[in-house]
């Protein structure tokens, strides 16, 4: 999956793939990271849970860019995102993205979804960029619907395409920021499974999310966050077992 | 209650549509079409049993008159041709304007983006009678390129007169129409490294066209409807040519009502049809997305 010229910042695997420190964002004067820090390494899956507003979606959307940031460093593979001269596009290149609400483009196919990034943004070549397309289709288990519009799908099969869209960039790393929060429960499962195969085979991803079990299941590392902090964090035997912090106790006891 | 539900509700989603688009909808329904004729016939029919029969009809005044209402002399295009000329140069112009404007008004530059805010607001507030006025009374009869003179008739100047407000109104129609998708749209375009100029043009513009010809119909419509304004200037279109008809007919009281209902008639005619296409669009439209 790597692509050359990466080695460019100094980077190796044996460093963290994603590193974040002492972040702080504020919308005006409402300070919604108050000093997070974490690190993700090449390979691993990571979970950040917690309750509504404690800045989940503001914490993963500073890594590809789309919050600016006030104070702190984040290193997406030794690229500085808190750099005033950072390239977005090169960043956004390394980084893939997936919504709650899908975002598809909806005056465009399946499939066209897929391959409209590689070819306008990457300068691919059609052909190869098709063959692609078709493998990351049969990935998510939509053979057939290649042809479909958006609002010909159902919200897991949007779902499932705005996965493979966001994959045929080729990224290293993928943000998924509770892409299962619309959905029915029957079609919440065909998603996470996808996921879940995906970092099987080695993606680096950072998951917010408020499936448990899922969580439990495939992450290598929990955040638990707060109101703009991490308070608590662990691989998920010890974090689910041994939570300390009073407050990671309760939102647990509230949700399992 | 029940049966004025419905129509509360109606009358609520177009003023959604209105405040949108920051306009009136041309809401032409077939009942109207049915009034009007109505009204003409009866009209006509009063008119033609009160004159004086040794004098010539109204209703053959009327057939006389009529092809030079519709276009002036033999050969020429006056009188509702020109009316029909200066709304097509007009909505041109205007659309290419428009667009163009829309366009910095969603710039990211703060000055390009003020600028044209302002331009936009300008000419959306100022009373089109008054722009018509200033343009026709400001703007040289003729134009000196090099060696060149190009003449400027007034119809001319009524085009840029009418172009001005099209323009700050389309200006708004592009503008209401890329706020109106989710940012969303934007975001996902971003995330998947487009630049900000890929964005635009191959995903949010493409969405927006089928919201903005609706609007941009309506617009149309109105248009058509204002360029009898440009007779108060002078300009050889339907209005002056029926005002200089019944003077030759010696200005009779009785012919009045028959030459101004039938010039109502004609501009109905010829907007009814396209004002229920675009309520016909708009409904396609909504029920796709
Ligand atoms: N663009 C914005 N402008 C101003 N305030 C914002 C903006 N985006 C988020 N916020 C605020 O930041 C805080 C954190 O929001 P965030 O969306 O990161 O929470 P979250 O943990 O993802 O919550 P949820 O589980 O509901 O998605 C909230 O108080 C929210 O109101
Ligand atoms: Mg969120």
């Amino acid at each position: 999956m790597a692509s050359p010229g990466k080695k460019a910042n100094g980077w190796t695997p044996k460093q963290p793939m994603v590193s974040i420190k002492d972040l702080h964002k504020s919308f005006g004067d409402l300070e919604v990271l108050k000093g997070v820090s974490l690190e993700v390494m090449k390979g691993e899956c990571i979970c950040i849970i917690g309750p509504s507003g404690s800045g989940k979606s503001t914490l993963i959307r500073c890594v590809n860019a789309l919050n600016d940031i006030q104070k702190g460093s984040i290193k997406v593979e030794g690229l500085e995102v808190n750099d005033p001269n950072l390239d977005k596009l090169e960043l956004r290149k390394k980084v893939g993205m997936v919504f709650q609400q899908y975002n598809l483009f909806p005056h465009k196919t399946a499939i066209e979804n897929i391959m409209m990034a590689p070819i306008t943004v990457l300068k691919q070549d059609k052909d190869e960029v098709a063959k692609h397309a078709k493998s990351l289709v049969r990935k998510v288990r939509l053979e057939g619907k290649e042809d479909s519009y958006p609002g010909e799908l159902s919200g897991g099969q949007q779902q499932r395409v705005a996965i493979a869209r966001a994959l045929a960039m080729n990224p290293d790393v993928m943000l998924f920021d509770e892409v299962t929060a619309a959905l029915d429960p029957e079609t919440v499962k065909e998603v996470l499974v996808t996921i879940q195969e995906l970092a099987e085979e080695g993606m680096t991803c950072i998951l917010v999310t408020h499936e448990m079990g899922f969580a439990k299941e495939v992450a290598d590392h929990i955040y638990f966050t707060d109101r703009g902090v991490i308070v608590e964090h662990g691989p998920p035997k010890t974090f689910f077992k041994k939570a300390k912090d009073p407050r990671t106790k309760e939102f647990l006891s509230q949700i399992l | 209650m029940d049966v004025l539900l419905p129509i509360a509700r109606q009358q609520k989603a177009q003023a959604m549509t209105e405040r949108l688009e920051g306009t009136f909808r041309l809401n032409l329904q077939p009942h109207h079409a049915i009034w009007m004729l109505l009204i003409f016939v009866f009209t006509v029919g009063a008119a033609q049993a009160q004159a004086p029969r040794e004098l010539i009809s109204p209703i053959d005044a009327l057939v006389k008159w009529m092809p030079f209402i519709l276009w002036g002399q033999e050969g020429t295009l006056n009188g509702f041709a020109l009316n029909l000329m200066i709304s097509f140069f007009a909505m041109l112009f205007g659309t290419i304007a428009g667009v163009t404007l829309g366009l910095m008004q969603i710039s990211l530059l703060l000055p390009v983006r003020k600028g044209s805010w302002f331009v936009t607001q300008f000419f959306r507030n100022s009373p089109w009678l008054v722009l018509l006025f200033t343009i026709m009374l400001l703007f040289p009869f003729e134009i000196e390129l090099g060696n060149m003179i190009i003449p400027v008739p007034d119809w001319m100047k009524a085009v840029i007169g009418f172009a001005l407000p099209v323009m700050a109104n389309i200006s708004e129609v592009v503008r209401g129409a890329v706020r109106s998708l989710p940012t969303g749209q934007w975001e996902s375009a971003e995330s998947l490294a487009f630049s900000r100029r890929q964005t635009l043009w191959m995903i949010i513009l493409p969405q927006c066209f089928k919201r903005m010809i609706p609007p941009w119909i309506n617009w149309y419509c109105i248009l058509a409807m204002a360029t009898p304004l440009a007779s108060i200037m002078g300009v050889e279109e339907s209005v002056s040519y029926t005002a200089q008809a019944m003077n030759a007919e010696g200005d009779r009281p009785e012919l009045l009502p028959v030459f101004y209902l039938f010039l109502l008639l004609i501009f109905f005619v010829y907007t009814y049809p396209i004002a229920r296409w675009s309520i016909r669009l708009e409904k396609k439209f909504v029920v796709k997305t």
